[in-house]
């Protein structure tokens, strides 16, 4: 990669809401809202647009309503507590993003942490944070190295020129040449004139670039030293994913009405939305280092193959991840999505059935798959019943750029890219043109 | 007893009401009464026996025909069994101006909302449809016979009286060319498969609940134990033989009153055209997608569509956009490219295993730009709209200062799955502001035009040029708006009876 990279990172912080505290906590976290679940940007408790390199934030109470069905694989009903999550996704490192936090909304994060078991009020909020914060078993993110900044210049610069370009039919194609020009004398204008930015990347860290290229150098190989055994166990493995798709219990019910209703009222205020879904893990060693490996081969992909746009055929994800909780009984998975809920799901189940089933398929009650990836997430009224009952409601939602959809990011980024390049064709230069 | 034979269970045809399988346009008068109920008993005797039209074929053609259709509403007035009301599709249930949230997705909002509709909200939500068609002349006397014979059981809230523009919208096209072919035979094969070219074809459970859907699955619908069937009114389910099936042979029927201001419309685009008459015709097809006499501005595909009857109406809609990517013959944003995108499970054609793989996995960037809208077979709409009030010419209404009177559609559709047809193309096919990587547009006809968070507007409409930047109309006002609606249960004919008698 030739060009300088701003990386992006996410990070969660999780912590045990105290007994007794709920209530408090639920109506501080509304506050924070200027419509149902849109977190306000200046709210007094943490005014996110304030931090100009968040792309997503969150803040959801993590209370399993179906923490009782692993009862159908004969455990009884765990008691797991009930957790505050404070997640986001940022640019640069996730580390720098929450000292940054911790810094300048200490009074707000400290009114919100409070509710949290072993708070103390007086202590060291960063220390604290850090210590709370969770490792996330796979990350990703749509574009790396697409900063807010860059979403919103260019945002810019694409209003800009939309409004100044003149749409009469061209007589020629150097007349698209001359065209060009002369948009970019006048984005040059705006942008001397203050009116218009365009700032330039910054230069990969380093130490980003090194984790990375060992990243990929170290997964395959500890593939490699694993293949021998997994080669022996095939037939033993294969045995026992057959036995277990053709026995795990189906528990796709569908959703209570209330609750349903709760999570489409904080849905839809925007372009984008948010998903949080939570449950537990089927129980046995089985499951347990499957999703973890697979866990691992998803955070790979979409570490180095899946970064740039499109996750398989998905394209309107902005930010996603998986993470364990309660030592890998529990799994929790956020994604922040362009359109609506229905559309997000279909678009699951016609393009990416077998990825979901591989991601998914471990938990609890998933509609019943054949050979990790067919059937499962295909047969449609149980999958959309089952990830609608595990969905939480995130009860502060925060997006930096309201109205944006990842169709627009992108086609700005091509215009932003198309007016930096010093020459182009005259076909370039209508193909441009067009992207106005 | 007329049925289609089929390897599998043959449809009973007798027990389908007639309107999933005819739009009846020899029958050219037609008028819908909303009614609520007054008397639960006597409306119980009126429904156990409407006579309702079935869907075997009749000779000669029908004088008349009836149809009725109730609201979750209305079964709670009847006072159906509450636990089987809860298993027909949440949508259902709920309503269509239930919650704000559901408005916001179908863009009810603005001028559009609910508060300020006719019929369909708050007191004024129908608990039955009654649609009454009747050749011309006809209307008058069958509709009073019904009227007597229902009268003493429902109030009436709302007469919805439609006009005949021989198959003209209001706004001027021709109208409901393009039909999803309803596999009556169930020749389809009943597996789940992407299917890598698009088909006109759908299969029988797309728009019939109790057969297969396009996924080879049954929708949901209220199954019951026979003890509460004591009589055998409904027929088995054939996913459940030991169930009775109450949603065989049904399906939902979405009802919207949608007026059109005509005048608006042809004004604007007038505006839009600087008096250029021919102009504002290009302008006006290139917003609908077709020309004013139905003709797509996309060629007919050199191979034909599967599926496309044979009739003389099929070369109007013998053909995708798999040869205009960018929208250069028919604008992306158009509205009959919204509403049936008419692209197939996977783009970029059937090819060989190791090009599905690739496509699969997201890795050719051509395919991924054609993906932003897939698999139109999960949202096709069975249509079966009339219009209202006169219509104007484009003459006129460009020209006319005076107000025109009220007219539009009332838009029918049938499904049998409201969330994933009909909400879906509403919400993210038509009011979405993101189709096919639009921006700042929604649909040209039925949009809202408020903005967007971020106030970015949604009041535009591109028109690719090839040569240059796109052509671009700006600042559009509403031309379509809503003032009420419904979602119904279009039951099977037993099943109507059952709901009649049941408790």
């Amino acid at each position: 990669m030739g060009d300088a990279v701003t990386p992006q990172s996410q990070f969660m912080l999780v912590a045990q809401v105290t007994p007794g505290r709920h209530r408090g906590l639920r109506e501080l976290l509304k506050t924070m809202n200027s419509k149902p679940g849109m977190a306000d940007p200046t709210n007094a408790v943490l005014p996110f647009g304030q931090f100009e390199r968040l792309h997503f934030a969150r803040l959801v109470v993590l209370d399993d309503p179906t923490l009782g069905d692993i009862e159908a694989h004969d455990v009884p009903r765990p008691s797991l507590p009930v957790y505050l999550a404070f997640i986001g996704s940022c640019d640069g490192s996730a580390g720098e993003c929450i000292a940054d936090l911790a810094r300048r909304a200490d009074t707000g994060l400290r009114r919100i942490f409070m509710h949290c078991d072993g708070f103390n009020a007086d202590g060291d909020l960063l220390a604290w944070m850090q210590a709370h914060q969770y490792r996330l078993a796979a990350n990703y993110i749509n574009w790396v190295g697409r900063t807010v900044r860059q979403v919103k210049e260019e945002s810019a610069l694409q209003r800009a020129l939309a409004a100044k370009v003149p749409r009469a039919s061209l007589a020629s194609a150097t007349q698209a040449q001359q065209l060009r020009r002369e948009l970019i004398d006048f984005v040059d204008a705006e942008v001397s004139a203050g009116r218009l930015g365009l700032t330039p990347s910054e230069p990969t860290p380093l130490r980003w670039q090194i984790a990375k290229f060992l990243h990929l150098v170290a997964i395959p190989l500890a593939g490699l030293i694993l293949l021998p055994f997994l080669i022996v166990l095939s037939p033993l493995l294969i045995f026992i994913l057959r036995t277990k798709e053709n026995s795990d219990a189906e528990i796709c019910p569908p959703p209570d009405r209330a609750a349903l209703l709760e999570l489409q009222h904080l849905e839809d205020h925007d372009v984008t939305n948010q998903y949080t879904a939570f449950g537990s893990v089927k129980p046995g060693v089985f499951r347990r280092w499957l999703v973890t490996v697979l866990l691992v081969l998803i955070d790979y992909t979409c570490r180095h193959v899946f970064t740039r746009g499109f996750l398989a055929r998905v394209q309107t994800i902005h930010f996603a991840f998986w993470a364990f909780l309660d030592d890998k009984r529990r799994l929790v998975f956020t994604s922040n999505y362009d359109g609506g809920h229905e559309a997000y799901m279909d678009d699951f189940i016609n393009k990416v059935t077998w990825g979901l089933n591989l991601a998914f398929s471990h938990g609890v009650g998933w509609p019943r798959t054949r050979w990790l990836v067919a059937r499962g997430a295909r047969i449609e009224n149980k999958f959309k019943h089952y990830q609608r009952r595990h969905q939480l409601p995130t009860q502060v939602w925060y997006q930096a750029y309201p109205g944006l959809a990842l169709v627009n990011l992108k086609r700005n980024q091509r215009i932003r890219e198309g007016l930096e390049l010093a020459h182009v064709t005259d076909t370039q230069a209508q193909a441009w043109l067009q992207l106005l | 007893m007329s049925t289609i034979l089929s390897e599998g269970r043959s449809v009973e045809l007798d027990d389908v009401q007639g309107l999933v399988r005819f739009g009846y346009k020899h029958l050219t008068e037609a008028c819908f009464l909303l009614l609520r109920v007054k008397d639960q008993a006597a409306a119980r005797a009126w429904l156990a026996q409407a006579p309702l039209t079935s869907a075997v074929k009749a000779d000669p053609l029908p004088e008349t025909a009836l149809h009725v259709a109730l609201t979750s509403e209305g079964l709670r007035a009847l006072e159906f069994a509450p636990d089987l009301l809860a298993e027909f599709s949440a949508e259902f249930v709920a309503g269509m101006a239930s919650d704000a949230a559901r408005a916001r997705r179908l863009g009810d909002i603005g001028a559009n909302d609910p508060s300020g509709w006719q019929w369909g909200a708050g007191e004024r939500v129908p608990h039955v449809a009654v649609l009454l068609y009747a050749r011309s002349g006809r209307l008058a006397a069958w509709e009073q016979e019904i009227e007597s014979q229902c009268g003493a059981g429902f109030v009436r809230i709302e007469r919805l009286s439609t006009s005949d523009l021989h198959g003209v919208e209001p706004f001027g096209f021709v109208d409901g060319i393009s039909q999803p072919q309803i596999d009556w035979e169930r020749k389809r094969p009943v597996r789940d498969q992407d299917q890598l070219e698009y088909s006109n074809v759908s299969c029988l459970g797309e728009f019939l609940l109790g057969y297969p859907n396009e996924y080879g699955l049954y929708t949901p619908r209220p199954l019951l134990t026979p003890r509460r069937d004591p009589d055998a009114l409904l027929p088995r389910a054939e996913d459940a033989p030991d169930q009775a099936d109450l949603g065989r042979n049904g399906c939902y029927l979405v009802l919207r009153q949608l007026r059109q201001d005509v005048q608006g419309f042809w004004r604007e685009l007038d505006r839009q055209a600087e008096g250029n008459t021919d102009l504002r015709e290009r302008l006006a097809a290139a917003m609908v997608g077709r020309k004013k006499n139905g003709e797509p501005l996309v060629a007919p595909s050199e191979d034909s569509v599967a599926g496309n009857a044979p009739a003389q109406q099929s070369k109007l809609n013998d053909f995708t956009y798999g040869a205009d990517p960018r929208g250069l013959r028919c604008p992306l944003g158009a509205h009959i490219r919204r509403t049936n995108p008419r692209n197939a499970d996977l783009p970029g054609g059937p090819g060989g295993i190791l090009s599905r793989l690739w496509r699969m996995l997201g890795f050719n960037a051509a395919a991924l730009e054609q993906d932003l809208v897939a698999s139109t077979r999960f949202h096709r709409l069975l249509r079966r709209g009339r219009t209202f009030g006169a219509g104007v010419t484009p003459e006129l209404s460009a020209t006319q200062s005076s107000p025109c009177t009220e007219t539009g559609i009332y838009f029918i559709c049938l499904v049998a799955n409201i969330k994933r047809q009909f909400e879906f193309v509403q919400s993210a096919w038509l009011i979405g502001s993101k189709f096919a990587g639009l921006t700042g547009e929604s649909d040209p006809l039925l949009g809202h035009r408020l903005p967007d968070p971020g106030d970015f507007p949604t009041d535009g409409f591109s028109i690719p040029q090839a040569d240059g930047p796109d052509r671009r109309l700006t600042g559009l006002p509403q031309f379509v708006t809503v003032q009420g609606g419904a979602y119904f249960f279009l039951p099977g004919i037993r099943a109507l009876r059952y709901l009649a008698t049941a408790r």
